[in-house]
């Protein structure tokens, strides 16, 4: 008798010992290529899903480096969500390579490229030649600043993962429409905040905000980068400054991850000033989802917006 | 009305694929008339407010050859699109300056002027279950196959195959092509005791798997059969003389920004003197690297070191040759890295002779595309003989933009 409750007890033991690593192990494990689409992710996924960016909110997307570090989290996923429109072409092809993983190759069931889900700006018509510096040629990557293409990325993934994980289906699904009626809330609010300064004229140091500008009817006027991904030079600068000043341009927009020194003495120049938005979640500490990330840009705006008016 | 605009948006989306699936080579199904779980789990994606959403590339690929008109022979986009991505990268190098002692025979000497090498690169995925690599290198006389390879990359087991020809996983700058060197040449080890310039570069096969390791340490261990031939290391001289190469990686993150590389490798073949004469290679390579993730366009810096060991069977005794470089780099700015390198290194024939030298090496890159990189370069070549030298490099990319080396 004794015996065997000792035996229960030791099963009962190892039970709640492996439980955990049970239930963890039905966790779908997603690998997003940057912050935003781990954000998304996580909104549908809930704690369905484990997921990790492979780069950080205050990184250049174009330029992670491919460290085997990443392999461990990419050998391990069950879904890879890419950027793509060739964003990460620098850096993700030979570690999806190197993975050793087959459930996430281009083309398996475990690899979904974003893009194909959102409304893509910048397509270059005509003949495109790097003299035009390190463009996209299928189109702008920087597409997920903009709630409707969230949304609609969001969508998508809920779909992707209904089909890996079928029996959560409705549960991903369900997650979905929780997520659109809040972003439809806070879409409403943002849209409400932003009405006043419809039409107001910005520079940007990158190429990273038409869809944000589009959505919420900001003037992207010029550029701090004469090409995309070709430093700042003198004789662009100068023309960037008289061109601010006959728009009376006052607010020059600035990636985390770009040095503040031109961008500056052009704010000198023209009496406007730099502001260091986010193109990503995790750019600052603070900015921790979707929402967050909106909050954080909208608010400066407006503040960079009454103060230059 | 945002269905309606979300559903034109899906069908953008669509035809997006469909022009990447022309503009890139898809990988294609082999029998597309039974679909793949790939192709089944994508379809039955169907938002409930949107259209129907992209669909898979075979599939965009089959609705292309539909539409196009065929030509005949390779017209057509439906037949480009399954061309490779092609690139083409040229190597120029200029030379100043040369040994003391003019009359003595000039070592590893470099043309005034020099189109170096123009590397061209065919990549391109197989199939669902494999991706293959070309790269032809086009000397001023002649072509060489500098790598040509299948990687089967949906092994069961996390393991990961080559089979073709291949720069060998012999430490790290056997490794590395011409073009993503931080200097112009290669460092006095390399051509002493690792067969030049080309290096441990054969036709066989390699296998590769991610070993377990404890939390945060990435273990690789690699091992390669090889027919035996690479420059002047190895000779077959019958079918049995096969060479082999070991290597073993160990990686860790220190911060994000900061992280350790350390590698041992060995190799063993036949050398020029018989089936009966092996040299064998042992190799150490130690790199660490740093970047600030928010400023890692700007600057970075990657110190590098090399240890080999080479033990040539030979006539009347084995020539126990040790040598080594150790290297830094560092970006200045955006398109500025100020580089340096120590170099010593016995000759695997005569391990009595040693070569001893150091670079500065200065690198502008215009774009990503292209560098200007001037090394001056001193060598104190056994025997006491000097040489100072002078390169110039300019080095370009037209194509398909290639991966970013680490």
């Amino acid at each position: 008798m004794l015996n065997r409750t000792r035996v229960l007890l030791i099963l009962l033991c190892l039970g709640v010992l492996f439980l955990p690593s049970l239930a963890e192990a039905k966790k779908l494990n997603v690998a997003t290529a940057t912050t935003d689409l781990a954000a998304l992710a996580q909104e549908v996924g809930g704690d369905k899903i484990s997921v990790e960016s492979i780069a950080r909110g205050y990184q250049d997307p174009h330029f992670v480096e491919a460290k085997p570090s990443f392999l461990l989290k990419l050998r391990q996923a069950d879904l890879l969500i890419v950027v793509g429109l060739q964003l990460e072409i620098g850096w993700l092809p030979p570690l999806i390579n190197q993975s050793g993983n087959a459930r996430i190759q281009v083309g398996a069931p475990g690899y979904l490229d974003a893009s194909q889900f959102a409304e893509i700006l910048d397509i270059p018509t005509g003949t495109v030649t790097r003299a035009m510096g390190d463009v996209h040629p299928l189109g702008n990557p920087h597409y997920w600043l903009d709630p409707d293409n969230g949304r609609r990325i969001a969508r998508g993934i809920a779909g992707k993962l209904g089909d890996l994980d079928p029996s959560n289906t409705a549960y991903y699904q369900q997650r979905f429409e929780d997520f659109d009626k809040r972003l439809s809330a806070a879409e409403q609010k943002w849209d409400a905040e932003m009405q006043p300064f419809h039409g107001r004229k910005v520079v940007t140091y990158h190429n990273s905000f038409p869809n944000f500008a589009k959505h919420f009817h900001i003037n992207v006027i010029g550029y701090v980068e004469p090409r995309p991904g070709i430093p700042p030079t003198p004789s662009h600068t100068i023309e960037l400054i008289g061109l601010m000043k006959r728009e009376n341009c006052k607010v020059i927009l600035v990636e985390p991850y770009f040095d503040l020194k031109t961008p500056q003495a052009i704010a000198r120049d023209t009496g406007g000033t730099v502001v260091q938005y986010l193109p990503s979640v995790g750019g600052e500490k603070q900015v921790t989802n979707y929402f967050e990330l909106f909050d954080y840009d909208i608010g400066l705006l407006i503040k960079a917006f009454q103060t230059t008016q | 009305m945002r269905d309606l605009e979300d559903r034109v948006i899906a069908l953008e989306g669509q035809i997006r694929t469909l022009k990447a699936a022309a503009a890139q080579p898809a990988p294609a199904q082999p029998t597309p008339a039974q679909p793949g779980p790939a192709e089944a789990s994508v379809q039955n994606q169907a938002a409930p407010t949107a259209a129907p959403p992209a669909q898979t590339q075979e599939a965009a690929l089959a609705a292309t050859t539909a539409q196009e008109p065929t030509l005949g022979g390779a017209g057509g986009s439906a037949a480009k699109a399954l061309n490779p991505d092609i690139s083409v990268i040229g190597d120029f190098i200029g030379a100043l300056g040369g040994n003391s002692q003019q009359n003595s025979v000039s070592l590893q000497p470099i043309p005034a002027f020099q189109m170096h090498e123009s590397e061209v690169g065919f990549q391109s995925i197989i199939d669902p279950y494999a991706r293959g690599d070309f790269f032809l290198s086009f000397g001023e006389e002649g072509v060489n196959l500098e790598e040509g390879y299948i990687t089967f990359t949906a092994l069961p087991g996390s393991f990961v195959a080559k089979v073709g020809k291949m720069r060998s996983a012999f430490g790290k700058v056997n490794t590395m092509h011409n073009h993503v060197l931080p200097w112009v040449e290669r460092p006095l080890v390399t051509n002493n005791l690792v067969a030049g310039e080309d290096g441990i570069d054969d036709a066989g096969f390699s296998i590769e798997r991610i070993l377990p390791a404890p939390k945060g340490i990435f273990l690789e261990a690699t091992g390669q059969l090889f027919r035996g031939d690479s420059g002047d290391v190895f000779h077959s001289s019958q079918r049995s003389d096969v060479s082999t190469v070991a290597h073993l990686r160990g990686y860790r993150d220190i911060t994000e920004s900061t992280n350790i590389d350390l590698g041992i490798s060995y190799a063993r073949g036949h050398n020029d003197l018989g089936t009966n004469f092996l040299t064998h290679l042992y190799g150490a390579d130690a790199t660490v690297r740093w970047k600030p993730l928010r400023r890692s366009i700007y600057h970075s810096f990657v110190g590098r070191a090399e240890f080999i060991r080479s033990d040539r069977q030979q006539l009347p005794t084995t020539q126990k040759a040790f040598g080594y470089y150790a290297s830094g780099d560092y970006q200045l700015a955006r398109r500025w890295f100020l580089g340096g390198r120590y170099d010593h290194s016995d000759r695997s024939r005569d391990s009595a002779l040693t070569d001893k030298g150091g670079s500065i090496v200065l690198t502008y890159w215009p774009s990503e595309f292209s560098q200007l990189r001037g090394q001056y370069r001193f060598t104190r070549y056994a025997n006491n003989i000097d040489a100072n030298e002078l390169f110039v490099q300019l080095i370009f990319s037209l194509g398909a933009h290639g991966a970013h080396p680490f």
